[in-house]
């Protein structure tokens, strides 16, 4: 399995987060209480993690965190575990969890993946709190048809360590489910020929369909070699005999020109 | 007119009847975790539905204007099944989110050994977490199964206003107010109570601790009931307040004391959808 290394886009800390919230001080206590008890007896968790919105909101806080996704995350960082037993929590969390739950220990998951750097790309499934352990969850979101889950399992945790063939699929179903490639982790390590190859006939797919290409993947086809036969590929579309596959055709060729290249080239593989 | 139906079975039930509660008046019901006819035969069947109770249901009664809270609980008939016992232990995990107003439906059935003891662990569970309960009262030899019921809640240590006891009649309804519970009464086209049955217990027994419901579920059962029994109070000289007190305010009263009870005006919500899924488009 080619591991490329942690994405650099680690999550904001959920407690630095929350206390750049308006203070209210219920919250904070009941926060703190949970934490103890979780601290004290880790099942407790159960019954507390579903409660977090309820007793501490739900607005949003930054780009990453709800309030009720960056409680529940301080919930889950406060687990006394590691390994098999921190695993097995998370999956009961998962399992019983509504999608707002599972929101959040999906976000939560590159918070117990402390991997250290100078380790990462030798053993990754051995390293860290969690290790692979929780690729489960990961994989069950992105067999879903929730967007939210979908793109909070490609978050630093799944680009990680999803296997590329995974991670391919994973990109190419964010493109159908219309999820903007900019909210997922890892593309700039992760991406290859091979997703720039599938992501070019998935754009010939819809010119021939006479239909508009999503712009967020030409980045990506740009940046890798399948770009010379695109290129030669939507060039003769331009020649089609039906008027809105040719109209496509030029229009994606507009775009895919306009396109800036990626600004990082993909890194070697270790 | 507003209606709360306090125990209705919408899993089984279709978009047409929420369109019809809808027009009749009903803007809010609480579904409680039940038998599903067919019985289960693992924990894993009845936290996916659970999770309908908690998501799919919510969003589809949403779509035509009704907000939907539930009960949950393993009820006694599945609580004879040592295969499904196992659901007890994951219980308070689900009695903790936000949509669930009480624990619910438990009770007796046949009343088994193991029926006590879940019935015991469950009142417990309510006490733990501050939720009322919905306690059914069984078909066969329901009298006594009510005075059994009336103890074990004594013995539990639980508040009696946190108690509502269901399916009562005729025979059963002055214990269970004479014991500080709440009374529910579920109107069937057939069986247990008709609506003018209610009336003349609303007659006797006045309208403070009542609850009407429907019951509907997938047997013969109409979830148009409450809005029937409402129109029969009025035919029989209830004002619009009693009426607005038995089949708003007072179901309203029950289940606020969760604490979880968030109602606000719903809309018929044509965009959203839910997981992916958008009845409205007819996918499912
Ligand atoms: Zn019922």
């Amino acid at each position: 399995m080619a591991f490329t290394g942690l994405p650099r886009s680690t999550p904001p800390d959920p407690r630095t987060a929350l206390a750049g919230h308006p203070p209210d001080a219920p919250a904070h206590a009941w926060l703190d209480e949970a934490v103890a008890r979780i601290t004290d007896r880790p099942a407790a968790i159960g019954a507390l993690f579903p409660a977090a919105r309820r007793r501490c909101g739900h607005a949003r806080l930054d780009e990453h965190w709800t309030v009720d996704e960056a409680a529940r995350a301080v919930l889950i960082t406060a687990l006394p575990l590691e390994g098999e037993p921190l695993a097995g929590e998370l999956a009961g969390l998962f399992r019983h969890g509504d999608p707002a739950e599972q929101r959040a220990v999906l976000k939560a998951l590159p918070l117990l993946d402390d991997t250290p750097d100078a380790l990462a790309g030798e053993h990754p499934g051995d390293h860290g709190r969690l290790g692979d352990r929780a690729l489960p969850l990961v994989r069950e979101a992105l067999r879903g048809n929730d967007s939210s889950l979908i793109e909070a399992a490609l978050g630093p945790y799944g680009a990680a360590r999803l296997p590329d063939g995974e991670y391919r699929q994973a990109v190419l179903k964010c493109v159908f489910y219309e999820i903007p490639l900019d909210r997922i982790a890892g593309l700039d390590v992760r991406a290859d020929d091979e997703l720039a190859r599938m992501l070019a006939d998935f754009a010939h797919e819809r010119v021939a369909a006479g239909r508009d290409v999503p712009p967020d993947i030409w980045p990506v086809v740009r940046a890798f070699p399948v770009l010379d036969t695109f290129t030669d590929l939507l060039t003769a579309e331009t020649h089609a005999a039906a008027p809105d596959r040719r109209e496509a055709a030029l229009r994606a060729l507009k775009a895919l020109r306009e396109a800036t290249a990626l600004t990082a080239e993909p890194e070697e593989e270790a | 007119m507003r209606i709360f139906d306090p125990h209705i079975h919408m899993t089984s039930r279709t978009t047409d009847d929420y369109e019809a509660m809808y027009a009749a008046g009903v803007r809010a019901v609480v579904e409680p975790a039940f038998w599903m006819g067919q019985p289960r035969t693992s924990p894993e069947s009845f936290y996916d539905y659970f999770d309908a109770l908690l998501g799919w249901e919510p969003y589809r009664a949403a779509q035509f204007g009704i907000q939907h809270f539930c009960t949950i609980a393993l009820n006694p008939k599945e609580a004879n099944d040592p295969r499904c016992r196992p659901v007890l232990d994951e219980l308070p995990r689900y009695l903790a989110k936000d949509r669930v107003v009480a624990v619910g439906e438990i009770g007796y059935d046949s009343m088994t050994p193991e029926e006590d003891e879940a019935l015991a662990v469950q009142l417990q569970f309510a006490i733990e977490q501050g939720l009322p309960a919905l306690v059914h009262t069984p078909h066969r030899d329901k009298a006594t199964g009510t005075r059994r019921t009336l103890d074990v809640v004594k013995e539990s240590g639980i508040a009696p206003e946190l108690v509502v006891l269901d399916h009562l009649n005729e025979l059963t309804v002055g214990m269970v107010l004479d014991s500080g519970c709440w009374a529910g009464f579920s109107i069937y086209p057939k069986t247990k109570m008709s609506e003018d049955r209610m009336v003349t217990i609303l007659q006797d027994h006045g309208t403070e601790r009542v609850l009407v419901n429907s019951a509907a579920d997938w047997g013969s059962s109409d979830p148009l009931k409450t809005r029937k029994a409402a129109d029969a109070m009025l035919a029989s000289g209830f004002d619009d307040d009693a009426v607005d007190r038995v089949l708003w305010r007072n179901p309203v009263a029950f289940y606020g004391q969760s604490g979880r009870l968030e109602l606000d005006e719903p809309k018929p919500d044509e965009e959203s959808s839910f997981q992916g899924n958008s009845i409205r488009r007819g996918g499912a």
